[in-house]
């Protein structure tokens, strides 16, 4: 393997058969360089979904209410149905132990936020300490609500980034003051939210501020609760279903609602459409999967082919060979050394090049469905292996056929 | 140099068997020019091949420079033809993408001699065929009989023990064939063993001794009158 001599004729023959080592080296290099932009491009679509649907936390279950489209025990449809402080402690009694994070909200869609001389219109929202973790919220500097700012429905507020910089023109906020709907806010924190520019609009302040200065009363918009997760992501769902389903049947009851009524209470388990967006990134990842493998198969069985045309093509040349004295080992040896080496080559050209493809052409998509398209080195090198060996293997058999016919059967053949 | 006795040689294909040599006994002494001739049929290609290692027979002894040449692998015929053979064909039998001076190197290759050696040797051979300053070029660049010097300055590389030629004239016209001869008589006048096969009665006459085959055995084996090549070119 290690021979001089060797890869001297090696290089010798490869230089003197331009095309043919050309041909090989394009199927080996464009499989795998097809396979790392499809596997790339899975991950990024992995990518891209999960970062869409992990702006929120992914086992959360959130309670909004509509009104009722159906008459239930005498009372009649059209019913706006209000969730109220208390409706959120019924359904906290009933299932506290499962429950790992909790927050009940009052919002205003569109509040005028002021700073200095400029102003936007945002979300404002009154919330509970929780919040955060429900809504997957960075914090970027200072803090976000406190229990303490509950308690003492103090007039603090959390602003999101894009608040920052539309507002702010590069000053720091904190501690600064916010005018909502003219009331004066002081700025805790800045946070930042996986769910981009529409989640960083929003202002958070302290539920029992936001029920006390908006006149809300004992008033709540919608609540969210994560649920702790099971060990098993099967049993997890399962767990979760069960307590969303709990959590309707309650607030349904409190609210003397039909049970079959859509509308006016709704409960979103975010955990059973995380189970489905994950199997649809595992579906998507399989197709890719499969349709890469069969490019590399498809690659084999070319450089297979090749490999056959190449060793018919030089039955003759591998007679001369022999009858000069070539050992019929040194002729299977050298055709696999040279086809290892040919792949072994194209195959690297091949990923590197796809690697890099990636690398650069990655951060130019501007898609929210595709986030960094990127292929894990390992298996890539792996398939560059896979590759290289059964070319080998492919190569082997009609080398070491060729090498066992009588020299005298290869100077004939024509 | 080479003994052979009782040769004999079938071919099967499918149920016909043919009967290709039928016992043939013949010494070859070292230093000799011996031409094998016959119509086509008679086996002195087949008889050409076997004493070449490229074929085996199935009875009957041969012996190469005191060593029995029997059931040989490919390992040991490979070695043994390295060693002793040197092959010119009918067809030059040239690598067609290696040049001329590669060509002749191949040999020495297989026998495991340095590249620097290797090109030395090869370039020595190749002016001794003349063909020096054609060393570069590739087989497709050069004519019948440059091409068939060069296949004899690679027969010639390994400095085997015997040579041996397959028709090496008969693709090559009177003249060619006329210079060919001379190169090889050249060859004999300093010792080597050298067998031709071939058809045709002039180039026959230029060796030492012509056997005579028909339908697989000797039916005449007499030293002629030598015809130098020289004389005609």
């Amino acid at each position: 393997m290690f021979d001089i001599e060797r890869w001297q004729e090696i290089f010798e023959t490869l230089s003197k058969n331009k095309l043919r080592t050309f041909l090989t080296g394009l199927s080996v290099a464009s499989g795998i360089f097809i396979l790392v932009i499809l596997l790339g491009f899975s991950e990024g679509i992995a990518n891209g979904v999960k970062s869409q649907f992990e702006q929120d936390a992914t086992n959360k279950i959130s309670v909004w209410t509509g009104v009722t489209t159906k008459g239930y025990k005498g009372l009649n449809p059209g019913r706006y149905i209000q969730l109220k402080n208390t409706n959120f402690d019924a359904v906290e009694n009933a299932y506290d132990d499962f429950f790992e994070y909790r927050t009940k909200d009052y919002m205003i869609w569109g509040g005028t936020v002021t700073y200095n001389n400029e102003t936007g219109n945002y979300r404002v929202r009154g919330t509970m300490p929780d919040n955060q973790f429900i809504e997957n919220a960075d914090i970027g500097s200072g803090r976000f609500i406190s229990q303490s700012d509950i308690e003492e429905t103090k007039k603090v507020a959390v602003i999101g980034n894009k608040i920052k910089t539309d507002l702010f023109n590069g000053e720091d906020p904190i501690n600064q003051n916010i005018q909502v709907f003219g009331m004066n806010f002081k700025v805790v924190g800045v946070f930042y939210d996986p769910g981009g520019d529409r989640e960083e609009g929003q202002v958070y302040i302290p539920l029992t501020t936001a029920q006390k200065v908006f006149n809300a009363g004992e008033n709540i918009r919608n609540m969210a609760f994560t649920v702790k997760m099971a060990d098993n992501f099967d049993e997890a769902v399962a767990m979760s279903n069960a307590i969303a389903l709990g959590i309707e049947q309650k607030v349904k009851e409190i609210h003397t609602v039909a049970p079959d009524d859509v509308s006016a209470v709704r409960v979103n388990n975010t955990l059973e459409q995380a189970q489905k967006i994950y199997s649809l990134i595992a579906t998507i990842r399989a197709v890719f999967w499969f349709v890469g493998i069969g490019t590399i198969i498809a690659g084999i069985v070319g450089v297979g082919n090749i490999m056959l045309i190449i060793v018919k093509e030089r039955t003759k040349e591998i007679g001369i060979r022999k009858a000069l004295g070539a050992l019929p080992m040194s002729i299977v040896g050298m055709i696999l050394q040279e086809a290892v080496f040919v792949t072994m080559f194209s195959g690297l050209f091949g990923l590197i090049f796809g690697l890099g493809l990636l690398e650069l052409v990655g951060p130019l998509i501007e898609s929210d469905f595709i986030k960094y398209p990127q292929v894990d080195f390992n298996i890539a090198l792996t398939t560059v292996f896979l590759l290289v060996f059964a070319g080998a293997l492919a190569g082997f058999i009609p080398a070491y056929r060729a090498a066992m016919i009588k020299p005298i059967d290869a100077l004939r053949d024509e | 140099m080479i003994q052979i006795k009782d040769l004999h040689k079938s071919y099967h294909m499918g149920t016909n068997s043919l009967h290709v040599l039928k016992g043939i006994n013949f010494d070859v002494k070292e230093g000799e020019l011996v031409s094998i001739m016959g119509s086509s049929g008679s086996g002195k290609s087949t008889l050409l091949n076997i004493l070449g290692m490229l074929d085996e027979a199935d009875e009957g002894q041969y012996i190469l420079d005191g060593v029995p040449i029997k059931n040989l692998n490919e390992k040991i015929a490979a070695q043994y033809r390295n060693q002793f053979l040197g092959f010119i064909f009918q067809s030059f039998n040239l690598i067609n993408y290696k040049s001329a001076l590669d060509n002749v190197s191949m040999p020495l290759y297989y026998k495991g001699v340095k590249r620097k050696e290797r090109t030395e040797k090869a370039m020595h051979y190749l002016e001794k065929v003349g063909l020096a300053q054609w060393s570069h070029h590739l087989p497709s660049e050069l004519s019948g009989g440059q091409k068939q010097r060069v296949a004899i300055a690679r027969a010639l590389a390994s400095d085997p023990k015997v040579l041996l030629a397959d028709e090496p004239t008969g693709a090559l016209d009177t003249k060619t064939s006329y210079e060919v001869m001379d190169l090889i008589q050249g060859i004999n006048d300093e010792g080597k063993t050298i067998l031709v096969v071939t058809h045709e009665d002039d180039i026959a006459h230029m060796t030492k001794r012509i056997v005579n085959l028909k339908d697989g055995v000797i039916i005449d084996d007499s030293p002629v009158e030598q015809i130098r090549a020289s004389a005609h070119v």
